[in-house]
């Protein structure tokens, strides 16, 4: 963060970007959360059944998620449920942050979600056991599920890249190709993969069946009875990863550099086709890698004959990446989050009179409000900058521009270059981004397209 | 054949028309990518209104104007929900992806939850109901003329109301927004809003008509969906109906014969993958000369089954043609210039 280098002790906590972007996260929460109880107290009032009490018990149930599950060893076990269903969400909405990142719209997440985890079931299962460690065949599912991933993401980004195809169209018709390839090789090996034994011919054989399973390493002790392995860590430490190669390498300053003004970016020297191939590529790589965790885990049924409908998860990426605002540490916490509603949510229709659906209705608001997010940093911003202004006046003239900045001396430097969308410094994207009404603004690099 | 092609027609009207949605969203300079939300909101507020209506009598006997107020309901219902979008978009200046993503996720929702709340169940099914005479009368709107010759078939014969309005809306709203002064102002809008603000068009007011008239034509486009190709059950989904219209608007280049064609196209070979067992294996297995060919060729009898007997092959079809067309006619493909961005007063 520029911050960090040029102005941190000048710059009080609650006004550094990041604490800014958290608190205007935890203000959608909020929103969210309360626009769901409005719900669930207009539904009290309205209906004779259902006392008013009901709609606060209603919501603290959501609001305790896997607590609402009663005694401890309950908890414990939801909890780990809770992680383990988080870990492939965190990997959709790192997929989906990571586009994002590079100004690309992945929604075919979904489509790389089923690629990879066909790949990962194809080869978890069809490698004899006691022919090689299984740990090793754990290692090649892995890896061909993530390969079969990096495949899929990467033809939106060949067709942006290459044609300049809107990726959005893209993903969405690969998101139903895959569907169908997915069923279609299943289909046609049906004697191998689907779970016969079980006469529950609607889903592939659990790899556990074929001696392939996550390492659990006392886990699923610790959570009795739920399927929680070392997958959740690996996800964190893929975030990290992720999170490094983004705001500390070259070729994440490119990535956000191609998304943050792609002209610009070509004109500094990068490749940029080169740049969304890439990224895309590594978007789907994630979402592949997040299907592999899922299925290797080896106690879960897949759903093979998928050709009519995509897996929420992979859409669910979306609310994940956007609630973090796509920074990849924030989606570990976004993605649990989004679980912990979910589970609590899961048990109203139990205790309560109402349905689960309240979950899903609050994660919709949360999201709604997200979109708000830059509306309320702008507001806090702009008190900011009044108070600055003021003081930059009381001391030496300087111009002042009439959009909102972070600090009078930014102003001088950014303002001297005005159509030099891109800094020298590494440092300073990572601010511009985050700033989006600065000189530098999105809005900024549109209009140098129509010149 | 004329079951192919009126199939055709019943699959391509939905997506036709919410295309169009897609197309005065986008032109008045707002991505609207809630397409399939706005779908299920509106098909969800259609089917409640048919669920509701179907207990009188005089609906029960007048199915057609059930049918019409239904649609007129969900078109309603389609542009207060995108009235949401359009709030985020214009007044707060929200990024559109979100908001609409946003309004994606909140339709199934709340039509889930409504749908529990009120029937206790997971999607809306319509029921038989009663008519005046005392029969049982089954749900459908299709207009049954078996009777008349092969071509007429196509448009007459187990047709629906909601395709003739449908086309009719398309020609109307295609004509308004390229031949009118409003419809001039509104593109104007989507390519370069400073420019129109210039010269006195009141930007947002135009966004918000944009916006209105999608969210209207995208609710409409959904109650037809659940209530011809959907049979009348309405749920949480119109199976990504609305990312489909989306993917045509593009491929349309967001020009109305565009998407006419666009959806045409992706219809038929979408109802082929239903019907190709009946339109394209039977007719080519009667033909001697095929029989010869799978009697004596081994190899290619294996082919023929692998691939061309296998639904998976011909549900892959629609898709890879509309990808395929696309790399092609990219060169040409030009979106609304400001499309996306929200408006700002200041900028040039």
């Amino acid at each position: 963060m520029r911050k960090t280098s040029s102005g941190t002790s000048k710059v009080p906590f609650l006004r550094k970007p990041a604490i800014q972007s958290i608190i205007a996260s935890l203000i959608c929460i909020l929103g969210g959360l309360l626009v769901g109880f409005i719900v669930l107290l207009l539904m009290a009032v309205f209906s004779k059944d259902i006392p008013i009490s009901e709609a606060f018990r209603g919501i603290l149930i959501v609001l305790s998620g896997p607590a609402a599950a009663g005694n401890a060893r309950d908890v414990l076990f939801t909890c780990g449920n809770m992680l383990f269903t988080a870990t492939p969400l965190i990997m959709t909405g790192l997929s989906v942050a990571l586009a994002f990142k590079t100004g690309l719209f992945n929604i075919g997440a979904p489509g790389q979600y089923l690629m990879g985890a066909m790949g990962s079931l194809l080869v978890a299962l069809s490698i004899p056991q006691g022919s090689i460690p299984s740990w090793l065949v754990w290692i090649l599912a892995f890896l061909t599920g993530t390969l079969l991933g990096v495949l899929w993401g990467s033809i939106p980004g060949f067709f942006k890249a290459k044609f300049n195809v809107n990726e959005v169209i893209v993903c969405i018709l690969t998101n139903w190709i895959a569907a169908n390839v997915v069923s279609w090789v299943f289909y046609a090996n049906q004697e191998k993969f689907v779970n016969i034994a079980e006469t529950k011919t609607n889903f592939i054989r659990k790899t556990v069946s074929n001696g392939v399973s996550t390492a659990t390493l006392g886990l699923d002790k610790l959570f009795a009875g739920s399927y929680l392995d070392v997958s959740i860590f690996l996800a964190c430490i893929i975030a990290i990863l992720l999170y490094v190669m983004l705001n500390k390498t070259t070729f994440g300053y490119e990535l956000r550099a191609c998304g943050y003004n792609r002209n610009a970016a070509k004109y500094a020297g990068m490749n940029e086709k080169r740049n969304i191939l890439l990224s895309m590529a590594i978007a789907g790589g994630l979402a592949g890698c997040g299907a592999a965790l899922w299925c290797l885990n080896g106690q879960q049924d897949f759903k093979w004959n998928t050709y009519q409908s995509l897996p929420n998860v992979g859409f669910n990426g979306i609310p994940a990446a956007l609630l973090a605002s796509n920074n990849p540490i924030g989606v570990i916490f976004s993605a649990i989050f989004l679980r912990y509603i979910d589970t609590g949510g899961s048990y109203l229709p139990g205790e309560t009179s109402f349905n689960e659906y309240v979950s899903q209705l609050i994660i919709a608001v949360i999201i709604y409000f997200a979109g708000f997010s830059k509306f309320i940093k702008d507001y806090l911003k702009k008190k900011q900058m009044k108070k600055e202004t003021a003081a930059t006046i009381a001391g030496d003239y300087v111009k002042i521009p009439d959009k909102p900045i972070m600090s009078p001396e930014e102003n001088i430097t950014e303002e001297s270059p005005p159509q030099t969308p891109v800094p020298e410094e590494p440092g300073e994207v990572a601010e511009t981004t985050e700033v989006p009404d600065g000189p530098n603004a999105p809005d900024g690099g549109k209009d140098g397209d129509d010149q | 054949m004329i079951f192919l092609l009126q199939k055709t027609l019943i699959f391509a009207i939905p997506l036709l028309i919410v295309a169009l949605a897609g197309i005065y969203a986008e032109r008045s300079g707002i991505i609207n990518i809630a397409l399939d939300g706005i779908m299920i909101f509106g098909a969800f507020m259609g089917a409640i209104a048919a669920f509701g209506l179907r207990k009188s009598t005089f609906f029960v006997d007048h199915t057609q104007l059930l049918f019409f107020i239904c649609l007129l309901i969900a078109a309603v219902s389609g542009a207060v929900f995108s009235l949401l979008l359009s709030f985020s978009a214009i007044n707060l200046k929200a990024d559109q992806t979100i908001g609409g993503t946003a309004l994606n996720l909140l339709a199934p929702a709340i039509t889930l939850f409504i749908t529990k709340v009120l029937f206790n169940k997971d999607k809306l099914e319509m029921e038989t109901a009663v008519d005046s005479a005392g029969k049982s009368r089954d749900f459908g709107f299709a207009i049954l003329n078996g009777d008349i010759n092969p071509v007429a078939q196509v448009f007459f014969d187990k047709t629906y109301i909601s395709t003739f309005l449908a086309i009719l809306i398309f020609v109307i709203l295609s004509v308004w927004i390229y031949k009118t002064k409003t419809g001039l102002r509104l593109r104007s809008c989507g390519e370069h809003p400073q420019a129109a603000a210039s010269v006195g068009i009141n930007v947002n007011r135009m966004r918000y008509l944009g916006t209105t008239i999608s969210g209207a034509l995208a609710g409409f486009g959904g109650y037809a969906y659940v209530a011809t190709v959907a049979n009348g059950t309405a749920e949480g989904t119109v199976a990504g109906m609305g990312f489909l219209a989306l993917a045509i608007m593009i491929f349309g280049n967001w020009k109305p014969v565009g998407i006419a064609i666009g959806s045409l196209l992706f219809g038929f070979l979408k109802c082929l993958a239903v019907t190709y067992n009946k339109s394209l294996i039977q007719p080519l297995e009667s033909n001697a000369w095929m029989q010869n060919l799978l009697a004596n060729n081994e190899g290619f009898k294996a082919f023929y089954e692998a691939i061309f007997k296998n639904m998976y092959f011909y549900n892959l079809i629609p898709f890879i043609t509309v990808l395929i067309v696309l790399a092609f006619t990219s060169k040409r493909s030009r979106a609304p210039k400001a499309e996306g961005i929200p408006y700002d007063k200041g900028a040039r």
